[in-house]
């Protein structure tokens, strides 16, 4: 009804065959426009790629693929390698999603198939705000709150626990360091995770879960054997997106992270990963070999992030595909 | 699985208390006739295997009950977080908020007193600007994908979409520095264009879910009419959507407002006094770089100062997607399916 009010405005005009060929024009300034702007989101894409390569092509052709494996950072020395980085980044994103899979995927099921419905409206909303926290304020926070209390109780604790173990060394003097990084990462993540994965486990057919329970399955045996196998593939896209999250922060882990430079067994040392190490190092750069290196490790962090988001888009898609055919 | 293929393979030749055991009641109760008489045969062979009662069902529920408690605890701990950070900031920011310091000028590091005006201004100039920036051109890619594109050329745009929306944001700040500043100087210009490359996939993306939501209906009543493609988007599809639209550009000028490494290498060298020119001589001083900062400096103002800024920032965002979310819940309860 309220559509056919709106027409009535424009139907004249379009009856009128003057006024017609005009709208052919039109019609193809849209096309062209939509073309356009479509084209341009797929060059920025492109651009950024061109330009992160441009700009490492000084370290690229000075240390080649060894600037990988090399594990030195001494930019007086003219001497660059992102081992360290690679280090880094690797141990706090892993750590995180170890830890921000299962609460992730927890909260999600919480949401989704044990909350009251009147909780789940307020709960919801409240994770989903959780991700929406800048960056830079937890990362502050980080700093602030979050490393006294780590270094004061919960790092000579886990010491204390699994000291045997090497990521569980000495506590270090600040609370800076990779376990804090991999700590605020999982903040971050955990939102991310818990969100796709409500909506994932709200598609689940009710009849398949009303069958499991008529057949004598208590609650967590409906999610464990029915819910969760028949939105796994969407859940492992949902991790791969935190993944991607979490290896390309820079801002946060900037901060908490501590900015050291070598390989440390222990969670508790300071390290930098490579977008961190972009993020603090930047403006201090002044050879243009340091620079290049940089902008090395931030090719690096491309390839990996394109091929991490690529394998959620995959995953994320063959799982659509299913659903679309399933119903 | 394993659990559940049990009961389908063998539901028929099951005794009374089983059954029972099945429909969710402990074995005690069925134990009273039959338990006695079978205790004996089935201690010599086990007919119906992992369904045997024997205790088990007991157990089951008990994991299941702890699951949903560890659930609902992940789900409390989150919430818990969002109130221990929000606490963690207001308290921290109390001692410096207060009308000089929403309206005076940055003061500079080690100096106490000050305010972040400027920041402020120059926070929702440089968001201002990417969202225009950003708006028209995502608003079209979504046209573009939902009204002409054929299937393979709409999944290649969307899939760029989808990793221009997970590229990390320093290497948005990398393409700008070496696109705009290499060879020039910091503006609050090159900080808009990085974050309206922030914004572009969040507004394409969400703009283009809400125009497959126009009911056909609408559209195919235009065709009938003999209204032209164009008059139809812009009389009948783009206003049918304008809702989800602003929504989701409120939401990303959320996101948007708090980024910082975009900035950090486009937009971080800014004057202590308000500005408004984004093509200026210095950047434009912002909230998020100035937390930033302040943060990395062992300067105990600074810190507070920092407080009261990430504050604003803070309750500005949570605002927003406070109000996103109330008006999409008006909205949706308005007749539009969600």
């Amino acid at each position: 009804m309220s559509g056919a009010t709106r027409l009535a405005g424009v139907l004249p005009a379009a009856t009128r065959s003057r006024a017609r060929s005009a709208d052919r024009v039109w019609d193809g300034v849209l096309y062209g426009l939509c073309m356009l702007a479509s084209v341009l989101a797929v060059v920025v894409l492109g651009a950024i790629a061109y330009k992160v390569i441009s700009g490492a092509s000084e370290s690229l052709s000075r240390f080649g693929p060894g600037f990988l494996v090399h594990s030195t950072w001494k930019p007086n020395f003219g001497s660059f390698g992102a081992a360290p980085f690679l280090f880094g980044t690797a141990v706090t994103s892993f750590t995180a999603l170890l830890l921000s899979v299962p609460i992730g995927i927890s909260i999600g099921l919480y949401l989704s198939m044990v909350a009251p419905q009147r909780l789940r409206r307020v709960i919801g909303p409240l994770v989903e705000m959780l991700a929406a926290i800048p960056s830079v304020i937890l990362g502050f926070w980080g700093i602030i709150v979050l490393a006294p209390f780590l270094q004061a109780h919960l790092e000579p604790f886990l010491h204390g626990a699994l000291g045997f173990l090497p990521p569980f060394g000495a506590p270090a003097t600040t609370g800076s360091g990779l376990f804090n990084a991999s700590l605020i990462l999982t903040i971050m993540v955990v939102p991310i995770i818990a969100s796709i994965s409500r909506d994932l486990f709200l598609t689940v057919p009710q009849e398949l879960q009303d069958g499991a329970t008529a057949l004598g399955a208590t609650r967590w045996e409906v999610l464990r054997g029915v819910v969760l196998p028949s939105a796994a593939s969407g859940v492992a896209a949902a991790a791969f997106l935190g993944l991607g999250r979490a290896l390309g922060e820079a801002i946060a882990v900037t901060q908490v992270i501590g900015a050291g430079s070598s390989i440390n067994a222990s969670l508790f040392q300071t390290g930098d990963t490579l977008a961190s190490r972009i993020a603090n190092q930047y403006g201090s750069a002044t050879t243009t070999l340091h620079v290049a290196s940089l902008f090395y490790l931030g090719l690096i962090l491309l390839v990996i992030e394109l091929l991490v988001n690529i394998a959620a888009q995959l995953i994320a898609r063959r799982f659509d595909v299913q659903r679309a055919s399933a119903r | 699985m394993s659990d559940l293929a049990g009961p389908s393979r063998g539901l028929a030749g099951r005794s009374q208390e089983q059954m029972t055991d099945l429909a969710g009641l402990s074995p005690e109760h069925a134990s009273g006739e039959v338990g006695s008489l079978s205790a004996s045969a089935s201690e010599l062979h086990d007919q119906v295997g992992p369904l045997t009662p024997s205790g088990h069902l007991r157990r089951r529920q008990l994991i299941s009950r702890l699951v949903e408690a560890s659930q609902t605890t992940a789900a409390l701990l989150a919430v818990a977080l969002l109130g221990i950070v929000v606490y963690s900031v207001a308290s921290r920011a109390a001692s410096v908020l207060s009308f000089d310091f929403l309206t005076k000028d940055l003061a500079p590091s080690g100096a106490p007193g000050g305010g972040i005006a400027p920041a402020i201004i120059g926070t929702a100039v440089i968001v201002a600007l990417a969202t225009v920036i950003a708006m028209p051109v995502g608003i079209l890619v979504a046209l573009y994908l939902t009204e002409f594109a054929g299937a393979r050329a709409a999944s290649a745009i969307r899939l760029a979409l989808d990793l221009l929306n997970g590229m990390p944001t320093i290497l948005i700040g990398l393409f700008i520095f070496g696109l705009l500043i290499v060879g020039h100087h910091q503006s609050g210009f090159a900080g808009s264009v990085a974050l309206a490359i922030v914004i572009l996939p969040l507004v394409a993306r969400a703009t283009q879910e809400v125009l497959l939501l126009v009911p056909p209906s609408l559209r195919e009543a235009a065709d009938a009419l003999g209204v032209s493609h164009w008059r139809t988007v812009r009389g009948v599809v783009l206003p049918a959507a304008r809702g989800g639209i602003l929504t989701a550009t409120m939401l990303a000028v959320a996101r948007a407002a708090g980024e910082t490494a975009p900035l950090l290498f486009t937009c971080s060298i800014f004057a202590n006094s308000v500005s408004v020119n984004p093509f200026g001589q210095l950047g434009l001083p912002n909230i998020p770089v100035y937390i930033f900062t302040a943060s990395e400096a062992a300067d105990p103002y600074g810190f507070a100062r920092a407080w009261g800024a990430a504050f604003v920032l803070l309750a500005f965002i949570l605002l927003a997607n406070l109000g996103v979310r109330a008006f999409a819940n008006r909205s949706s309860s308005g007749g539009r399916s969600p």
